[in-house]
């Protein structure tokens, strides 16, 4: 089922400068879907267009079928959920329990109502522990997470993850990815993330590659690291396995393109055990 | 010796409910015009350690030794302003630190405060500015204007323009794409290479401590648990494991390939190395 389409989308923060340029295309639902390319090429402005947060110049986003204006947004919204990159900017309550509780509040859910609901979600990411403590005892990893809990509560069906990993450090980061894989597992969910984060993008489903607004490469993981010159054009890396493929080449060993190590690593022990 | 603790701590809020020891008798030496790497979990004291290194933050006990000049608990150093000078201290994420109303003016900053005349400040603002990689069209800009990548090389260009000896970054690369994490190592590599700079990097990224650094210096809970050659610390993905660190993709790689049963030996380096040596255990088995 398709949930989300874009058709020529564009966007300019400054007359003649397009920051999305012409986008277009469609994103089925329980999709993982990770959005790449380097500082400054749009990314970020294509989540805040798909979470409604900008209104596009020209061209449409439908969500579910419908489209996303005006009229729309106050049901679409709650369609929609975004985790963003800086975990102390999204932390506004004085506890764990409050900052989940938040979004719930201001869709005046009851009292009672809303207790089982954090507790669920907070389990979700594994905060229960920490309903109570206060936002500075808590690690960058730890915000996040209860940052995602309290757009999981709010039951959209695509959930946006802005550079979500990118302040944290590498206990954080490994965190957050564990969530979102937990996520997409139940498959109830549609994931789009934006990241540098070759291996998060090899694990994805369908990749969207951007360059200068524009959409440079999309597909799946192996079809869109398969054009090796636009990716390097885009400024973007190979995954490592990649890289070390083309190396093995040179000294005479050839092996099909994977996007992880270990792939790498069991046709090389094929290759060692049929000599 | 440029810098030396000799048992230094730290303790934060002391004597109250809130006391924190985030250093605890720590001895070290870092050596002149290397790049050393201080690596450590978050809240493992890295961050307190290197604010130590220009008086930001005083010793509660111990000393620490910065060129010729001594800092200790009871003794604040005597020309603070040069020893600021002398050692750069940029912050993590230090572009939320720029406040000028354009490039030029923010960058001119530290050298207009310490002393130089408009001009003269000016002008080490362009250097600092050109060595970091922004061009003349962007000096009249607002810092605001500016992409995260673009501001974060005019804040390291205001404390180049104050000519440091001793550079110290905390997390310089956080939050970079992988073209802006790759060319920023390269400028450090240069200032240490060309310009005989000592660095010091705090960083969790192992990839980039690897291939820059020439030594590692781990804290854990407040202690320096070891300081080694960054080929000796890389030896295997041991250190980085028990530290909960990503080793570097070489060294996961190969242990990878151990795993599997390749009997991979010791001593490779680069990846052209691995390749090498893959190429001819595949072919003649």
């Amino acid at each position: 089922m398709e949930q989300i389409r874009t058709e020529n989308l564009n966007f300019s923060y400054e007359e003649g400068i397009k920051t999305i340029d012409n986008v277009s295309f469609t994103i089925e639902k329980g999709m993982y879907v990770t959005i790449i390319g380097h500082n400054g090429s749009g990314k970020s402005t294509l989540a805040k267009l798909l979470a409604g947060l900008l209104e596009a110049e020209s061209g449409k986003i439908l969500i579910n079928g419908k489209e996303l204006n005006e009229e729309n947004l106050p049901v679409l919204r709650n369609t929609i959920g975004i985790v963003f990159q800086n975990p102390d900017n999204q932390f506004i309550g004085s506890t764990v329990r409050d900052d989940i509780a938040f979004g719930l509040e201001n869709h005046r859910i009851p009292q009672p109502e809303m207790d089982p609901i954090i507790e669920k979600f907070a389990e979700k990411v594994g905060m229960t522990k920490y309903l109570n403590s206060e936002p500075t005892h808590l690690s960058g990893g730890q915000k996040q997470r209860v940052a995602i809990a309290g757009v999981l509560a709010m039951k959209p069906e695509i959930l946006i993850f802005d550079e979500a990993t990118a302040m944290l450090d590498p206990q954080g980061k490994a965190e957050i990815k564990k969530v979102i894989r937990e996520l997409h597992e139940e498959r109830d969910l549609t994931i789009i993330s934006i990241t540098h984060d070759i291996d998060e993008v090899a694990e994805s489903d369908f990749v969207l590659a951007l360059n200068g607004g524009k959409i440079a490469l999309m597909g799946t993981p192996h079809e869109v690291f398969a054009d090796e010159k636009t990716i390097t054009d885009i400024r973007l890396e190979l995954p490592y396995s990649t890289r070390l493929g083309k190396l093995l080449a040179k000294h005479g060993v050839t092996v099909k393109n994977h996007m992880t190590m270990k792939g790498l690593v069991g046709e090389l022990c094929q290759l060692h055990s049929k000599m | 010796m440029p810098i030396a603790f000799k048992d230094v701590s730290h303790v934060y809020s002391a004597g109250t409910p809130y006391e924190y020891r985030a250093l605890d008798h720590v001895d070290l030496e870092i050596s002149e015009g290397k790049m050393t790497a201080i690596v450590g979990k978050t809240g493992s004291g890295k961050s307190t350690l290197v604010q130590h290194l220009n008086a930001l933050l005083l010793p509660t006990e111990g000393t620490v030794y910065i060129m010729d000049r001594t800092i200790s608990a009871k003794e604040k150093p005597k020309k603070l302003k040069s020893l600021r000078g002398a050692v750069g201290l940029v912050f993590q994420f230090p572009e939320y630190q720029l406040f000028e109303e354009t490039v030029l003016r923010d960058t001119a900053f530290g050298p207009k405060n310490f002393g130089c005349t408009a001009e003269e400040a000016a002008n080490r603002a362009r250097q600092a500015l050109t060595l970091t990689g922004i061009g003349p069209e962007f000096y009249e800009r607002s810092p605001l204007e500016l992409s995260g990548g673009q501001k974060r090389r005019v804040a390291i260009a205001g404390i180049l323009a104050m000519d440091p000896k001793i550079l110290v970054l905390d997390e310089p690369t956080a939050g970079l794409d992988p073209a802006g994490t790759a060319s920023m190592m390269k400028l450090f590599s240069d200032l240490n290479k060309k310009m005989n700079k000592t660095i010091l990097i705090v960083t969790h990224d192992m990839e980039q401590v690897y291939r820059y650094c020439d030594e590692v210096v781990v804290v854990e809970n407040g202690r320096i648990r070891e300081k080694e050659t960054t080929a000796e610390f890389f030896r295997d993905a041991r250190r980085c494991n028990e530290m909960g660190m990503l080793p570097p993709s070489l060294i996961r790689f190969i242990e990878m390939m151990r795993e599997f049963g390749f009997n991979v030996p010791d001593g490779i380096t680069s990846e052209e190395q691995l390749a090498e040596w893959i190429g001819r255990e595949v072919k003649h088995g």
